[in-house]
């Protein structure tokens, strides 16, 4: 059994984008990047199930510029056995990269498929769902947990107000939560090895699919940020302020 | 022109945020269906129908819909989409899972969580964990969103009866029309096992005034308990939790506060023990007043706070609790 992760090269999680002065865009231009927090929990799930006997081989694929391939050598040097880039200079959106991960998963045939539940980026949370529709794939969305029966898989999602576990039949897209598991360090021993390994880049307009963007881009711009406000030096002038403000401590 | 709302239920309950897709909706000024799928889910077709603004209520009953499958609600969203040209919800687990497979089907863009609705296919969403406001515009013929409900007044409950001479079956207080619609087939590779339910005798965290948040530096799950149950008790306050005090295990995943939790705006927020990081700040800083209690001087958390109070926690909460009464 085979495993396609999808990692997506994104700013640091750390790193509090800016945008340009005129507001056309972000501007990360210098700006530290990596793997998607998320895929990292995606690619750790394949790996671990690789490592108990029930996947053969964990496929990392990245899609964007050839800036990408920092990422996936991030995950060869995490465990993965390929790595594959489908390289493209444009703002790919969800669908569009749903498209593209279809074609490699149709060329490749994995059992699973894991992709991490949402890209910190822009924040969208589709692709895994899209991806699922284009395959007429079941998806598991922000799983937990996942365990492998046979032909099925069991995965518990993180939803409103708890938890719910479905059954799905393989093959199956799963999207991956940050409590799915914790993710190893990268031993730089490994990082200088998976500079020697290949990475497959194909060019995204080789498989036909329609990558146009839907979504224009208008403007950015910073939200309103909230002003600090005062330390208060004790409980009794904590609830004092409190009780100026009308009706929040109504009632007590 | 006619616009769809996916209607979020648990088969007895509408989800409060319904009725805030409702005013969402009210936007493009054209005919709003709302999609009610379940199984015998009759108070809540009742409930849909009676909120105003809403012009008919769909209702797909069936055996499989007990525990819709992403799977199944998009299938049918697809089967009755001819002719509309929104199709929203309020952004939920539910719908961020169904909607972007509809998307896909309907070969359409999604746009996720929207803030503000600009013009009929223009919008604004927070990026990079709100770090970050964008506006876009769709290029598709169909507009698929979800909606950030806090952001929409909920819509007011009581008849319809401007449009009462459609009614096909409804009862004296209703005024939508309400039709039944043919379910495709259940889709055979998924089914639903289980499920755990969080049981909690405190208000809803997505919709409560007063909002109490406790980070790692509670140190278990019993003391997190110890410590701001009696505060939330008396305050009659929602708990939430940090991903760090969520994944420690001293609080259940789904109150976890943030950029891959809830987001909430409540009245008063309370953040205790809690350093502030952007991820956490991007589900509680639309909240009116913030108060944070933190021991180190520089948390970032007092950035974004009202009234900061630089303390131990363990002496703090306590002493709270006991000065409300
Ligand atoms: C992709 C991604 C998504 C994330 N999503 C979320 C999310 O949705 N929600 C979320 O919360 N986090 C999220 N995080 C994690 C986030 O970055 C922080 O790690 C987390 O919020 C920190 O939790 P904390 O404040 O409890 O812990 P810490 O950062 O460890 O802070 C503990 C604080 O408690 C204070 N303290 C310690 N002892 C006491 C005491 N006795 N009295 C008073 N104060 C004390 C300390 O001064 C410190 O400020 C995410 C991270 C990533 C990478
Ligand atoms: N350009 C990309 N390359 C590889 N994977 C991606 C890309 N964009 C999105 N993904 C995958 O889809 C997930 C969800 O992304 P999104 O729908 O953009 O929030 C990410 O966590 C990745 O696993």
């Amino acid at each position: 059994m085979n495993i396609l992760v999808a990692v997506k090269r994104v700013v640091d999680y750390n790193i509090k984008v800016r945008i340009k002065p005129d507001g056309s865009d972000v501007d990360i231009d210098g700006v530290k990047m990596g793997i998607n927090p998320f895929d990292e929990n995606a690619l750790e799930e394949a790996l671990r199930l690789k490592e108990e006997g029930i996947a053969t081989e964990v496929i990392a694929v990245s899609v964007g510029t050839s800036a990408s391939q920092d990422v996936l050598r991030h995950s060869l040097a995490m465990g993965a056995d390929r790595a594959i880039l489908i390289e493209s200079n444009a703002d790919l959106q969800p669908l569009a990269v749903a498209k593209l991960l279809k074609s490699i998963v149709t060329r490749e045939q994995p059992s699973l498929i894991i992709l991490g539940k949402q890209a910190i980026d822009d924040d969208a949370g589709q692709t895994g769902q899209m991806l699922a529709a284009l395959l007429d794939y079941p998806q598991g969305t922000f799983a937990s947990a996942l365990e492998i029966e046979g032909n099925e898989i069991l995965v518990t999602r993180e939803v409103d107000g708890g938890t719910e576990t479905l059954t799905l039949a393989l093959p199956a897209v799963i999207t991956a939560d940050l409590r799915l598991n914790e993710p190893r360090f990268v031993k730089l021993p490994n990082l200088m090895m998976a500079r020697k390994k290949p990475i497959e880049t194909i060019n995204a307009a080789e498989f036909g699919v329609n990558l146009d963007a839907r979504l224009k881009l208008i403007q950015v711009a910073e939200p309103a940020v909230r002003k600090a406000g005062i330390k208060v030096g004790s409980v009794e002038e904590l609830i004092n302020k409190l009780r100026t403000h009308n009706g929040i401590l109504e009632g007590v | 022109m006619k616009i769809l709302i996916l209607a979020e239920h648990d088969g007895l309950q509408l989800s409060p945020s319904v009725r805030q897709a409702v005013t969402a909706a009210q936007f493009w000024n054209s005919p709003v269906h709302v999609l009610v799928a379940g199984h015998n889910a009759d108070a809540v077709i009742q409930q849909a129908a009676s909120i105003h603004g809403v012009e008919r209520v769909i209702h797909a009953n069936a055996a499989h819909l007990a525990h819709p499958l992403a799977e199944d609600i998009a299938n049918l969203i697809v089967s009755i989409s001819e002719g509309y040209e929104v199709i929203l919800a309020a952004h939920s687990s539910f719908s961020k899972n169904a909607l972007p497979r509809v998307a896909a089907l309907l070969d359409v863009a999604m746009i996720s969580d929207v803030l503000e609705i600009k013009a009929e296919n223009t919008y604004v969403r927070s990026i990079y964990a709100g770090n970050v406001l964008t506006t876009i515009q769709s290029t598709d013929a169909v507009q698929l969103l979800t909606v950030h409900g806090s952001n929409f007044a909920a819509a007011s409950l009581g008849a319809n009866n401007e449009i009462s001479s459609t009614v096909i079956a409804s009862t004296e207080i209703v005024g939508s029309e309400i039709v039944s619609t043919e379910t495709p087939a259940a889709f055979k590779k998924a089914s639903w096992k289980s499920e755990v339910r969080s049981q909690s005798d405190r208000p809803a965290l997505g919709s409560a005034k007063i909002v109490i948040s406790g980070g790692r530096s509670l140190g278990s799950a019993e003391s997190f308990e110890e410590v701001l149950s009696p505060l939330a008790s008396k305050l009659g306050a929602a708990l939430g939790a940090t991903r760090a005090a969520v994944d420690a295990g001293f609080a259940p995943n789904d109150i976890q506060v943030g950029q891959t939790g809830v987001v909430v705006a409540p009245e008063l927020y309370i953040a205790v023990g809690v350093s502030g990081a952007i991820q956490h700040t991007y589900g509680m800083k639309d909240s009116k007043i913030v108060v944070a209690i933190n021991q180190d001087p520089d948390a970032p958390i007092f950035q974004v706070a009202d009234y900061g109070l630089v303390a131990d926690l363990f002496d703090v909460i306590p002493a709270l609790t006991a000065a409300i009464r």
